[in-house]
């Protein structure tokens, strides 16, 4: 079957969709966006994250007939995605957002590969980078799109909430601690900013 | 596989009607993992996701009307004051991700014995409104469990919302698992005060083949606080009172032996529970019947 739907604020059109397939499938095999992650394909462990209508959920439980007319933020367009809210407190035009070409080519890099520095990274991105909250690299996707949700929802988050917010998404590296660091340095620049 | 997307309810029940196979999918949380890793190849997906009305609940006079894919974070946010033991129960069900898509129709739908929601709905009384071309019924939660993930709708059923009566005094929700967050359930309990009848509801889950009432216990407690005056002395329970119903919910329980606990283990768990969950329930009826009781005679 066929499914449209707006991927990081462009409408996108898969083909091919078998009908039992799962969005996260969708993103990475049909659209080439290999950001959000598959590991336990049964919600246990966040790697799969992503905004659907806004709210974060596990991709590999999403249905792909489900998401038909629907919007999905991957962690690929959480860059636009972070500036748009930051500028203009979201998509006003609907010409904002990411293409599909540009979220293909997605990377972290910029003149610096170790600092990320003048890349186009969210704020959430950047302190991850910065706390050193990245090891192996595979939750971080997944981990970046909870805590943004968190971080527009809840400007000044407690331990607890943070704890609570990131409850869904394993580390197996166990880097626990430099990822709430990260989280609570992305909070305290977003409250300097305001 | 086919992909049904009924825009409607009357779209979904006779799509449901043509294909009594099709399975629905509302948040996907236990669909989709099973076909995930293979476990289910429905013949049909029924989306149910377009059908709006089914995310919406209504409060009325003696119960609340919670649509079936009400996402349990809804649940935690809006309805804390009503559902009190479900919403409870809503915060412990896996994760935010996850309690952003499922909503207690699933679990109906599912009836596990280790569902979240189950020992609040059996605590609090509540019916679930099922509906197919053929019309409407309202199953009483006590008759709905029928078995190991069975339940009492028929093939061309499906579940349109859940009535929960209101509270009428506290209500707890306790559940034993490794840690906070993405637990099966070991063992869980759900206790409900209803001073307006002078009764006390109780909830078994992940104990027994279906989600369970320890109504022996329940039977047994009604008549020792009605004995002692205790709904209108306000005293704490007597030691002796809490353990004998302690035990007696223990007894009610079937456990078997598996990867997550041993059945002594959760014979023993449900106690504990329905010892801390009284006392819990029991200091804060206090609490407010001294408050009321205060009030009334400054008034």
């Amino acid at each position: 079957m066929r499914v449209n739907f707006t991927v990081n604020g462009r409408p996108q059109e898969a083909d091919d969709v078998w009908e039992g397939e799962s969005l996260l499938y969708v993103l990475r095999e049909r659209l080439g966006l290999p950001g959000s992650k598959n590991a336990c394909e049964q919600g246990e462990c966040g790697s799969c994250t992503v905004r659907l209508d806004g709210v974060p959920v596990c991709s590999c439980l999403v249905a792909a007939g489900q998401v038909e007319g629907r919007e999905v933020v991957t962690v690929e367009g959480l860059a636009d995605f972070a500036k748009q809210r930051a500028e203009h407190g979201g998509c006003a035009s609907g010409a904002c957002g990411t293409s599909l070409q540009d979220a293909q080519q997605w990377a972290a890099r910029g003149t610096d590969s170790q600092t990320g520095e003048g890349g186009e990274l969210s704020p959430v991105q950047q302190a991850f980078i910065d706390a050193g909250a990245v090891q192996c690299g595979f939750c971080t996707p997944g981990l970046l799109v909870a805590a943004d949700e968190m971080l527009e929802r809840n400007p000044n988050p407690t331990d607890a909430d943070i704890r609570e917010a990131l409850s869904g998404n394993l580390c197996r590296c166990t880097g626990y601690e430099t990822i709430m660091d990260a989280v609570r340095l992305a909070a305290a620049r977003q409250g300097e900013a305001v | 596989m086919d992909f049904l997307r009924p825009a409607s309810w009357e779209e979904a029940l006779a799509a449901k009607a043509e294909h009594p196979t099709a399975v629905p999918i509302a948040g996907g949380t236990d669909v989709m993992v099973e076909i995930n890793f293979d476990h289910r190849r429905p013949e049909y997906l029924l989306d149910l996701n377009r059908v709006g009305d089914l995310e919406e609940w209504e409060v009325g006079e003696e119960s609340v009307r919670l649509g079936a894919s009400v996402p349990y974070t809804k649940i935690m946010e809006n309805l804390r004051g009503e559902l009190p033991g479900l919403a409870l129960a809503s915060h412990t069900v896996a994760s935010p991700q996850i309690r952003n898509r499922g909503g207690v129709g699933g679990n109906l739908g599912t009836a596990s014995p280790a569902g979240d929601a189950h020992p609040a709905l059996l605590a609090a009384g509540a019916e679930v409104e099922a509906e197919s071309v053929r019309g409407s019924r309202l199953i009483p939660i006590d008759e709905f469990y029928t078995g190991v993930k069975r339940n009492a709708l028929a093939a061309d059923e499906l579940i349109r919302a859940v009535h929960i009566k209101k509270a009428d005094g506290p209500q707890q929700y306790s559940k034993v698992g490794t840690r906070n967050a993405m637990v099966i359930a070991v063992c869980a309990f759900g206790l409900a005060l209803h001073p307006e009848t002078r009764t006390v509801r109780t909830g078994i889950g992940s104990a027994a083949p279906t989600p369970v009432r320890a109504k022996a216990a329940e039977e047994f407690l009604n008549a020792a606080l009605e004995e002692g005056g205790f709904w209108d002395n306000g005293k704490i329970v007597t030691p002796s009172v809490a353990k004998q119903f302690a035990d007696l919910c223990a007894a009610a329980c079937n456990p078997i032996d598996d990867v997550r606990g041993t059945a002594s283990y959760r014979r023993h768990a449900v106690g504990v529970m329905a010892r801390r969950t009284l006392t819990w329930t029991w200091e804060s009826y206090r609490g407010t019947a001294r408050a009321a009781f205060e009030k009334g005679g400054a008034a």
